[in-house]
């Protein structure tokens, strides 16, 4: 193995270790961290890695935080600095597999209902109304229940106006496009 | 023909309600252009010539303010309304009542893309835990070096006082009456309308005797001999002395007014000779 080939292996090593393991209270690793770690080239062991864990049907995902999404297309090194790289799952799950790793059919819909209802209110959507929404299919107990399980979750977040917004969660598991266009087209 | 105190009461209350649907908006998340932002502006172009009170373009700033921030949610609302990820909330709500919670996980699977992550101890943490855990002193020598707690404030006896020397050794009421002739005496050679400053009469050329009067000038009030007057905004405090000794009729609430005589205060007061407490 060349000594390139060599670095560039035990870089990897270290970025599966960082983005796999826990490190804070959230999953993930911040863009600085993992160039402190690896060196101003992170982005393209990011790359090998993900290219590695494509057979895996896993991928390097990286998103920004609320409101610091780059203006342009493609991000400068001071924007991914910033984003918040994660592993996830790179293909659909089966409804039985969603069931296997500790979700309940309701509460996913619930979740799905959840989601796409503060999407379509511009991303804020009061409480009482989202519960409303899910009573109509699950029992009003539940209801409330879930809605602060989806908020221990990392899915949404309330103020203290009881207005619900989509939280870091969403923005890294979701896509929220693909979600919409699926819904209305059932 | 409306007075102007008449058009600033109206304009107030046109403002309050300006804000108070701006917030509305804000809050409830209802739709920004629900507001007639150019009707708005209008109205506060007419009552503005009206505002000379500070607190009245306080309230003007903040209509300004809230108004400001409905602009911004009818630009996001058109943003939003702009990009792919639109819906209209309705026909979203029809398509959760029609369809069922099969269909709903679906379409969330089709979009979800769990994160990957893992909980578990190393062999290498378990060993940095350990070097830690052996080099880290035991609690009771960590625990010695904090401070001792502040003593806990308590009730001293007439003996304890004496052994202090704040009280001396003289029958109590005979230096309670001599000590009240005094704040008559002083009221009358410094003082203003029948009262002195607390720190006036309380103060002493040494910290000890400040005590000492303070103690004494407690049962002044306490036994009806005088009387205190506080001023809060202004931070001050007068003693003022009865003519007679005055007896307690049971039908007014007493009131305890605790003092604090520090060092520092009184050498606030030295320094500033009649600085206030």
């Amino acid at each position: 193995m060349s000594k390139r080939k060599a670095v560039y292996a035990s870089k990897i090593k270290r970025a599966v270790h960082m983005l796999f393991y826990r490190r804070h209270k959230k999953p993930g690793v911040k863009g600085w961290e993992l160039r402190k770690a690896l060196g101003s080239d992170y982005p393209k062991v990011l790359n090998i890695l993900d290219e590695y864990l494509k057979p895996l049907d896993l991928q390097v995902k990286m998103v920004f935080e609320e409101g610091e999404k780059p203006l342009s297309e493609k991000a400068t090194l001071e924007d991914l600095d910033r984003a918040r790289f994660y592993i996830t799952l790179r293909g659909d799950l089966t409804p039985k597999e969603a069931k296997m790793i500790g979700w309940r059919i309701d509460d996913l819909a619930g979740l799905a209902i959840t989601i796409a209802y503060i999407i379509s209110k511009r991303g804020k959507a009061p409480r009482k109304e989202v519960e409303e929404l899910l009573r109509e299919k699950l029992p009003g107990w539940k209801a409330s229940l879930n809605i602060d399980r989806y908020v221990r979750y990392g899915y949404i977040a309330q103020d203290e106006h009881e207005q619900l917004y989509l939280d870091w969660r969403t923005r890294a598991e979701v896509d929220q496009k693909a979600l919409i266009d699926l819904l209305l087209s059932k | 023909m409306q007075s102007k105190k008449e058009r600033v009461k109206i304009g107030r209350e046109r403002l309050q309600r300006i804000i108070e649907m701006c917030k509305t908006v804000e809050e409830r998340g209802l739709d920004p252009f629900l507001l007639d932002v150019d009707e708005i502006i209008r109205i506060l172009r007419e009552f503005f010539p009206d505002w000379e009170q500070p607190e009245d373009l306080c309230l003007d700033a903040e209509a300004i303010n809230h108004l400001a921030s409905v602009v911004k949610l009818q630009s996001e609302w058109v943003k939003h309304r702009s990009t792919s990820l639109y819906t209209d909330p309705f026909l979203l709500e029809e398509k959760i009542k029609i369809l069922d919670k099969e269909a709903f996980v679906e379409a969330f699977l089709g979009a979800w893309r769990p994160i990957v992550e893992l909980e578990q101890i190393s062999l290498h943490s378990l060993r940095e835990a350990l070097i830690y855990w052996e080099s880290l002193p035991p609690i009771r020598d960590r625990w010695k070096d904090f401070p001792r707690p502040e003593e806990i404030g308590g009730v001293a006896s007439r003996e304890e006082l004496l052994r202090l020397e704040i009280l001396r050794d003289k029958a109590f009421t005979e230096e309670l009456e001599s000590f009240w002739n005094e704040l008559k005496r002083l009221v009358a050679e410094k003082g203003e309308e029948g009262k002195i400053r607390y720190w006036d009469f309380v103060g002493a050329e040494t910290f000890e005797e400040t005590v000492h009067r303070a103690f004494l000038t407690s049962f002044l009030v306490t036994y009806g001999y005088a009387t205190l007057e506080v001023y809060p905004l202004e931070e001050e405090i007068f003693v003022k002395p009865f003519e007679k000794q005055q007896k307690r009729t049971g039908k007014r609430q007493l009131v305890s007014l605790p003092i604090a005589i520090t060092r520092e205060e009184w050498e606030r007061w030295k320094r500033g000779g009649t600085e206030a407490i």
